[in-house]
């Protein structure tokens, strides 16, 4: 039967020719490949010493924001759980009393505030929901760990450290 | 047969219906349902004499009754305003109506502190609904929105007043229910505030149900500050003996807890039977009532989110009794070598 295609080609299998039987050029050919690829570039990053550059839109471990007077803008409003398609955030809501005014920036604040990062599937739907402009998933990989416990990130770890926004200005101006 | 009553003849956005003379025309837009009804956030069919204060039922009414075809002059409030026969009405057909609605909304929303994020209210609040569904995104005011502290009404009841709207539903819910009038609305115009004279603890057994009936967080159950999200909980129906009351309530669960207990309420957010305090507040235990179903959530609504609708799921694998039978019968045969 004719081929379709046209594209067949009958392979004939023939006794080795004496060049192919001392098998010398082939080794010769592979070598040369070998040594070619001394003189390349290598494509190997050396991670301790040397990082990748990050995209600039890449998500990593949630931060909990505070406002320009150091005080925590999550007010437990929920969306972030309610948007949440892996159910990773739970919280605990509480009512903020008198003279605390300067730690949370609500008359609500979250007492507990949890997340569990092997749940979670770092999609940013809880940043997209949230009203108050409380979380980014702005950090780093969530680090590896040998109990699960360890993965229920509280306020503890998501919390952001207090900075002072006066100084951060002044680098912004200097630059 | 002269003595026999005559019905009206109305048609609502092209609907005809027949309704008993005196009816309103919301009431007669209810009749029909779905998305014809004009909402409402300051009547309540409950209550004598509600409604007309909020604007946001107004309809157009493009031909008075069939001996005075003349249109009326000026949008309607259909809360306030009978049918007469062979009269049309325009709700979502008119363009004029969604516009005014639209400007009602804007105007509700001028002292609204819209702090949904804090209010416990976010989930079930008809301001919320109405203004995601005829509301603008943003704000055209740019004056300081009035503000006050917030009051306990006696220690189970929180006033809110920045976010009330003064619908006046809780004025009627206890000038009606309690029979002395404790609570009433003070100073005038934009001034005017929801207030007991002196701040007077209420006391009277029912009335907890200000806060069903008030249609934003601006009357909040102190028990229930805080707790959790309303769509984090799940809304069962239960009902309880109760001497006082028809004790039948919705529970709202959190895992094992009933963190509240509300009236029933309907589709138009309205209670079928008013609650006594007992049952609202001091019986929040599964042990106190017996419950009957999961209660109908619009599949719409946020709390809607993640909640099954049976009350038992029904089981993933399908029950066959030959292999039941081969499992005992292999239970067996495994006991008997012990």
């Amino acid at each position: 039967m004719q081929s379709l295609s046209n594209r067949k080609k009958v392979l004939e299998q023939k006794p080795m020719s004496f060049w192919e039987r001392i098998y010398l050029p082939a080794i010769a050919k592979g070598l040369s490949i070998t040594i070619k690829h001394f003189f390349k570039k290598i494509p190997t990053v050396k991670y301790p010493e040397e990082i990748r550059p990050y995209s600039k839109n890449f998500r990593g471990q949630h931060s909990l924001k505070r406002d320009e007077l150091g005080r925590e803008r999550c007010t437990a409003c929920g969306l972030c759980a309610l948007s949440c398609p892996a159910e990773a955030i739970t919280m605990t809501a509480a009512e903020r009393k008198k003279g605390e005014e300067l730690l949370y920036r609500e008359e609500k604040y979250a007492v507990v505030y949890e997340i569990n990062m092997l749940r979670c599937i770092f999609c940013g739907l809880c940043e997209e929901a949230c009203p108050k402009e409380a979380i980014y998933l702005d950090g780093k990989h969530v680090t590896a760990d040998y109990l699960r416990k360890d993965f229920i990130y509280g306020k503890d770890k998501l919390l952001e450290p207090k900075f002072d926004i006066t100084k951060l200005n002044q680098q912004s101006t200097s630059n | 047969m002269a003595d026999e009553i005559q019905k009206f003849k109305v048609s609502i956005d092209g609907i005809t219906i027949e309704v008993d003379p005196g009816t309103t025309i919301l009431n007669a837009a209810r009749k029909i349902g779905g998305d014809i009804v004009p909402p409402a956030m300051c009547y309540y069919s409950k209550l004598e004499g509600s409604g007309g204060k909020c604007r946001t039922c107004l309809v157009k009414v493009s031909k008075g009754s069939e001996k005075d075809p003349r249109p009326m002059p000026k949008l309607v409030a259909s809360c306030r305003t009978t049918v007469m026969d062979g009269m049309e009405v325009m709700n979502i057909t008119s363009p004029e109506v969604l516009d005014a609605r639209k400007g009602v909304v804007e105007m509700l929303l001028i002292n609204h502190p819209l702090d949904c994020p804090v209010c416990d209210q976010a989930g079930e609040c008809k301001l919320q609904d109405l203004s995601y569904e005829h509301g603008t995104e943003q704000t055209r005011y740019e004056f300081e929105r009035r503000s006050f502290e917030r009051i306990d009404i006696g220690d189970k009841i929180q006033l809110h007043m920045n976010r009330c709207i003064l619908c006046y539903r809780c004025v009627y819910t206890a000038n009606q229910l309690t029979g002395k009038r404790e609570h009433g609305i003070i100073y005038r115009g934009d001034h005017a505030e929801i207030s007991t004279f002196i701040e007077n603890a209420l006391d009277n057994d029912f009335i907890g149900n200000v806060i069903d009936v008030c249609p934003v967080g601006a009357l909040t159950d102190k028990t229930f500050r805080f707790k959790n999200r309303v769509w984090f909980t799940k809304p069962v129906d239960a009902h309880r003996d109760c001497p006082s009351c028809s004790g039948k309530v919705t529970l709202w669960y959190k895992g094992t807890d009933v963190i509240r207990v509300t009236g029933r309420k309907d589709e138009y957010d309205e209670v079928d039977e008013f609650i006594c305090n007992t049952c609202r507040f001091e019986k929040k235990h599964t042990d106190d009532w017996v419950l009957e179903h999961p209660t109908d959530v619009s599949d719409q609504s946020v709390i809607a989110s993640n909640h099954y609708h049976a009350f038992n799921p029904p089981p993933v694998i399908k029950e066959d009794a030959q292999l039941k039978e081969a499992n005992i019968e292999q239970l067996a045969r495994s006991e008997k070598l012990k």
